[in-house]
């Protein structure tokens, strides 16, 4: 039964070529439609020259998480990719429109859900924006610390994932500990380890625990010296460098017209970053710089993320050191919930607490689209308010979305060898590309 | 065991002479064969073996996977229940540990994989998600995975915690081995309040409870001897 | 962003191109839109693109959204952003729908908006395009490979539009478990 039930996209026709279910005789547009006039294949050639299509299948250890790739190789050269994706699509976006603004965030948190912190503030910010309510100063704060946090975790994942397809399983281990470390914080001040649902239109939900500024502190003197542990072992490996250096380089020009942001951006030369240009929450109050790369392949992307966390660190160490008092979330009590002492006491916070609770706050007919800066590149959110208290549209611009367009570009001519290392670092996220 | 038994020496001596003589029949002999001997089956054997050495396939879809990801590192290390070993291939593999969401294109592909793994096989749901749908009542995710293939185990948590996710598969070592946990409803003496027993009524029925008693019975009693 | 004044040059400009381009221009929540004539959206987007001091090159984000049961009911926005200046301009092309009024559901072969696409102008929009037919059926004339890319290739519907279902079980509570099948049945 299931052989039956599940039918490969990819039927193979008389020539024994793969189509990908498409009518047989509509054009196709690229390296397929050599190979449908017959003219690579046939009988008296070598078997390097023989094009094989090879589907890595939505099961495979290497392909961080579940994207299918039907790649045309001859002999083991790439000459043609196609991603399939879909496979972990899970409809946030409708389900969001049934829910209201407040349940969205647990909706949206696991898109990306190695950023979580990130589509949640994606969403905060552009309804904030729509309401055009301010947030106070110690929330932007706390925000851009547990984002700077998120931002370093996963690029420890996605290091060590990448480590791990390249043989170096030590950076897997490595890259883990410190992932706890960070997610014990997370753990303390938002209740669970990952999609904690702390960011709150308005601010952060609850103000962060006694111990958390001592264990940040701790961090954030420990991490530099854990990545320089990370540099050790990897930044004058001869495998890893052979493997990466030179090896899916894509110009700056070509990315930017793919619409490609993030690391992969920067590493190719661009200083492109909105955390600087045009700068959001109180990213204007830190110093820090954006690291870009010359080449554009897979080592500078490698040293563009490693970077990126020790800028992270002193982002956070800046913000820890400054952190304002006052209040953690914004005050307006027809958007957030009073506080609850108060519910004792005061009529009017009973009834706001109950129509935020029950029926939500409304948010006056308009659409808006803000995106913040995510580990993966620009990370967006569009979000359409008809006046009711449900979204009427949340549509999110991921970043790998968009990045997985560059993966052919970056792919084609290489090895099949390279196509893993490319994948590990075009950081590809599953959850953010198919929503 | 002979201090339990409240024997004297003198008791023992006599048994141990009637069975060299072969004098010690039928029950007797079991009972003191089974004093003295480690007696277990080749079954028994292997399933301890199974339990402790069960070999995870790489599934993680989605979030979950990273929490099974971090169950496999040194903080909640799955070694030392024997199951680090994720084998890729699903002709390798005893166990899918469904760790995400399944939406309705990957649903065949999960199915072709499980039937492609060699018996004995198990699965562990993960997550609300695998589970029943989890937060995502949606036309894209299949709302459990028991739905298109059977599921020994559910864990919940939205993603598990790691120590959860090994919680839920110490008892699935256990059900391995044959000594499954008692569910809740054995616990607390519940059987017979199921929806489907007092769907009639409201009140568990006698042939109900007998039904669902038969169900939940284990296969083999540690009390029983084995098939005498 | 640029302001009010200076949008209105801008509308002004791509009109002097092709007349009856931009039908509105709007300043809300610090975000400028254009609203355009779905027919004229290769020009307004090349002329934003190609002109001396626009320059906006790169697309930040295509996609669509449903009015229903505002008329024009779809449109497909293109965020733009000029990286020299940092600003961000939105271009909103609205789309009638041809099926309405035929009473049919979002299934079937009922007639689907098309607009043209902007692939050859933005090669990123090509994912996002096919995500807004995927989920639409927003129809792209002009691009290389139109077809699903999130929901599985044969499926018949067009999932995010507003009258499109949004599916699951009902959750089998006490007070339904009377009409709710249940998993052993």
């Amino acid at each position: 039964m299931p052989d039956e039930t599940f039918r490969d996209e990819a039927e193979v026709t008389e020539r024994g070529v793969s189509r990908l279910g498409e009518d047989p005789s509509a054009p196709v547009a690229d390296a397929f439609a050599e190979v449908a006039e017959g003219e690579l294949e046939g009988p008296g050639l070598e078997p390097e020259q023989e094009i094989l299509t090879l589907n890595m299948g939505p099961h495979h250890p290497a392909t961080h998480g579940v994207l299918r790739l039907i790649v045309t190789l001859q002999g083991e050269r790439v000459i043609d990719l196609k991603p399939i994706v879909g496979y972990v699509h899970t409809g946030i976006e409708k389900s969001c429109e049934d829910q209201s603004y407040w349940k969205v965030i647990p909706f949206v948190e696991r898109m990306d859900y190695l950023a979580y912190f990130f589509n949640a503030e994606a969403f905060c910010g552009c309804v904030e924006r729509l309401l055009e309510l301010d947030i106070p100063p110690r929330a932007q704060y706390l925000r851009v610390i547990h984002m700077e946090l998120n931002r370093i975790h996963s690029h420890l994942v996605g290091l060590g994932t990448t480590a791990l397809d390249l043989g170096a399983i030590s950076m897997f281990w490595y890259c883990f500990r410190e992932r706890d470390t960070i997610l014990d914080m997370f753990e303390m001040s938002g209740g669970q380890r990952m999609h904690t649902r702390y960011f709150q239109v308005g601010g952060v939900f609850e103000d962060i625990p006694v111990g958390f500024e001592r264990k940040l502190r701790e961090f954030c003197e420990v991490m530099p010296s854990r990545i320089d542990q990370y540099e050790a072992l990897l930044d004058r490996n001869e495998i890893f460098l052979r493997r990466t250096k030179d090896v899916g380089v894509v110009s700056r020009e070509r990315l930017l017209e793919l619409g490609v942001t993030g690391p992969l951006l920067r590493a190719a030369g661009e200083p492109w970053d909105l955390r600087k240009s045009p700068g959001y929450l109180s990213y204007g109050d830190f110093d820090f710089k954006v690291p870009v790369g010359t080449v554009g392949d897979g080592y500078d992307r490698y040293r563009v993320r490693i970077a990126e966390m020790r800028e992270s660190v002193r982002i956070i160490e800046q913000a820890i050191n400054g952190l304002p008092e006052g209040p953690w979330i914004a005050d307006e009590r027809k958007y957030v919930l009073p506080p609850r002492d108060e519910l004792s006491t005061s009529m009017e916070a009973l009834i706001h607490h109950f129509k935020l609770v029950t029926e939500g706050f409304r948010v006056p007919p308009g659409e808006l689209y803000y995106s913040v800066e995510g580990p993966r590149g620009e990370l967006g959110c569009f979000v359409m308010a008809d006046g009711s208290s449900k979204p009427a549209r949340v549509h999110f611009r991921d970043a790998a979305f968009v990045n997985l367009q560059a993966f052919r570009d970056m792919c084609v001519g290489g090895l099949i060898a390279d196509l893993i290392q490319n994948l590990g670092m075009l950081d590809p996220n599953l959850g953010g590309i198919d929503r | 065991m002979e201090i339990e038994r409240g024997d004297s020496f003198h008791a023992r001596q006599l048994r141990a002479r009637d069975m060299l003589r072969g004098d010690l029949e039928g029950r007797d002999l079991e009972e003191y064969v089974e004093e003295r001997l480690l007696t277990t089956t080749l079954e028994n054997a292997l399933n301890w073996g199974r339990a402790n050495a069960l070999f995870p396939l790489t599934f993680g879809l989605a979030c979950c996977g990273i929490e099974m990801m971090s169950m496999v590192t040194s903080r909640y290390d799955i070694a030392r229940f024997g199951a680090e070993a994720f084998r890729a291939s699903p002709r390798q593999a005893d166990m899918i540990i469904l760790s995400g969401r399944v939406s309705i294109k990957m649903a065949p592909v999960v199915r072709r994989v499980y039937d492609q793994m060699l018996e004995p096989k198990w699965v562990i749901a993960m997550g609300a998600c695998s589970s029943s749908g989890g937060m995502f009542a949606n036309y894209a995710v299949v709302q459990g995975a028991d739905k298109f293939m059977p599921v020994d185990i559910h864990v919940p948590g939205c993603p598990p915690r790691p120590e959860a996710l090994l919680h839920g598969f110490n008892k699935l070592q256990r059900l391995v081995r044959g000594k499954p946990d008692l569910g809740w409803r054995q616990r607390y003496n519940a059987v017979g309040t199921e929806e489907w027993a007092r769907f009639e009524t409201g009140e568990p029925t006698p042939e109900a409870i007998e039904r669902a008693a038969r169900a939940v019975a284990p296969k083999h009693s540690e009390t029983r001897p084995p098939d005498a | 962003m640029p302001d009010a004044p200076g949008l209105e040059l801008i509308a002004q400009g791509i009109d002097d191109g092709r007349a009856g381009t931009v039908i509105e221009t709007s300043v809300e929540h610090g975000k400028a839109t254009l609203i355009v004539n779905p027919d004229g959206v290769l020009h307004a987007l090349r002329w934003l693109r190609d002109t001396e001091g626009q320059g906006y090159r790169f697309l930040s984000s295509l996609h669509a959204a449903d009015y229903l049961p505002a008329t024009p009911r779809f449109a497909v926005h293109y965020e733009l952003l000029c990286r020299e200046r940092v600003e961000r301009l939105n271009v909103k092309a609205l789309l009638p729908d041809p099926a309405a009024g035929n009473g049919s559901s979002p299934f079937g072969d009922e007639p689907l908006p098309e607009v043209d696409s902007c692939v050859e102008l933005f090669p990123t929009a090509e994912f996002q395009e096919r995500e807004a037919y995927d989920f639409f059926g927003i129809v792209f004339r002009g691009h290389p490979d139109l077809r699903r890319i999130l929901m599985p290739e044969d499926y018949v519907g067009w999932p995010q539009r507003r009258d499109f279902p949004i599916g699951g079980e009902p959750v089998l509570f006490t007070h339904n478990e009377i009409e709710a099948p249940r998993w052993f049945e």
